[in-house]
């Protein structure tokens, strides 16, 4: 297990001031860990992964780990990594975006990105709650939550996204939770792997913002209430009455060829063309 | 039962006591001052639960007869001053 510890402090960026910045019981340094192992496992050199993230508690994570980084504007991961991956096809693109940044104000480019299947992976915290902002109630707050702009209990319903990426057309869609890390990192490795528009979603307690108006005595509660609540795909299916509880696992693998592989066929077609035409 | 060593970062340590509340064996638990202690290292199974599920990184477990990385050594000795 030592060696765990020993290849994250390696990617990590050591001018930077740690602890990581995160709240005391957060799950996000969990999923950094599992980002780090997951690239580690598939032995991808640091200079070829790029890491783009956008506002939020989840955008601090690029400032800490040792690939290309790149932090944009609120909600607009997705559209930076889609350019890079169309300009240089080779690199591993990650965007890491919290539930806000991906669902609420970058929703349209999260939708129009799986539409368009480009070879990005999404890697969408999801802790139910607009965390650094102050603890307004995002897309993803589930019915019925108190947030500090739903006093009395969020009146919308949530987005499952699962279900709104699939419809939008995601080669791959997973769901993992941060107790369950090492789910989550063999979800991370397949979707870094496959072509096309991947995501994971990483359930993740906020305990600052979310747990404390929600009945969470601790941020340990939180950890046990995704042990308890969260079941693998299978044998949720199998359930008479769901209630309550999170299928996790993999819920959607299509073997689609990425909008960069499309487009790089398409300009090899057109210059054959023009040479047989010369 | 192994002897595995059980290394805590306590600078890194922010005391969420996820560690301690799902250790199986109860090999951690959390100190007076809020950070991660070992209190029963010879119980540590070697489970993998702690080290990955630190979201801070700051625990270390060396399974029994791997060599102890020359780094944690001055952190370790740094653990038992108030």
């Amino acid at each position: 297990m030592a060696e765990i510890t020993q290849l994250i402090h390696h990617y990590l960026r050591h001018n930077k001031k740690f602890p990581l910045v995160f709240c005391p019981g957060c799950g996000h340094g969990i999923v950094l860990g599992s980002l780090v192992r997951s690239v580690h496992a598939l032995g991808l050199a640091k200079d070829n992964v790029v890491i783009v993230a956008g506002i939020g508690c989840s955008g601090r994570i690029a400032a800490y780990v040792d690939f290309n980084t790149v932090h944009t504007t609120h909600g607009r991961a997705l559209t930076v990594a889609t350019g890079i991956k169309m300009a240089n096809p080779k690199l591993t693109v990650i965007a890491v975006m919290g539930d806000g940044d991906a669902f609420s104000i970058g929703g349209n480019h999260l939708i129009h990105a799986a539409r368009r299947n480009i070879g990005v992976t999404a890697l969408v915290l999801n802790n139910f709650i607009y965390g650094m902002t102050g603890g307004q109630c995002s897309s993803t707050t589930p019915e019925g939550a108190y947030s500090h702009t739903s006093p009395m209990g969020q009146l919308e319903s949530a987005f499952d996204i699962v279900e709104l990426t699939r419809a939008a057309g995601a080669a791959g869609v997973s769901r993992g939770t941060v107790f369950h890390v090492k789910e989550l990192d063999a979800l991370l490795t397949d979707a870094l792997t496959r072509p096309g528009f991947n995501l994971v979603e990483a359930l993740t307690p906020c305990f600052t913002q979310y747990g404390r108006g929600n009945g969470f005595k601790s941020a340990v509660e939180m950890f046990r209430w995704l042990k308890n609540s969260c079941l693998p795909l299978e044998r949720y299916a199998k359930l008479e009455d769901p209630g309550g509880k999170i299928p996790i696992g993999s819920f959607v693998r299509r073997d689609v060829p990425g909008l960069e592989t499309r487009y790089a066929a398409m300009c090899q077609g057109l210059r054959a063309k023009k040479g047989g035409a010369a | 039962m192994g002897r595995n060593r059980v290394v805590i970062y306590p600078d890194w340590c922010k005391g969420c006591g996820i560690c301690a509340a799902f250790c199986p064996k109860k090999v951690l638990a959390v100190g007076l001052d809020g950070k991660a202690r070992v209190v029963n290292e010879e119980a540590c199974v070697n489970c993998g639960f702690c080290e990955p599920h630190c979201p801070d990184f700051a625990i270390v477990v060396i399974p029994e007869g791997e060599p102890v990385p020359p780094e944690s050594a001055p952190l370790d000795s740094k653990e038992e001053t108030p």
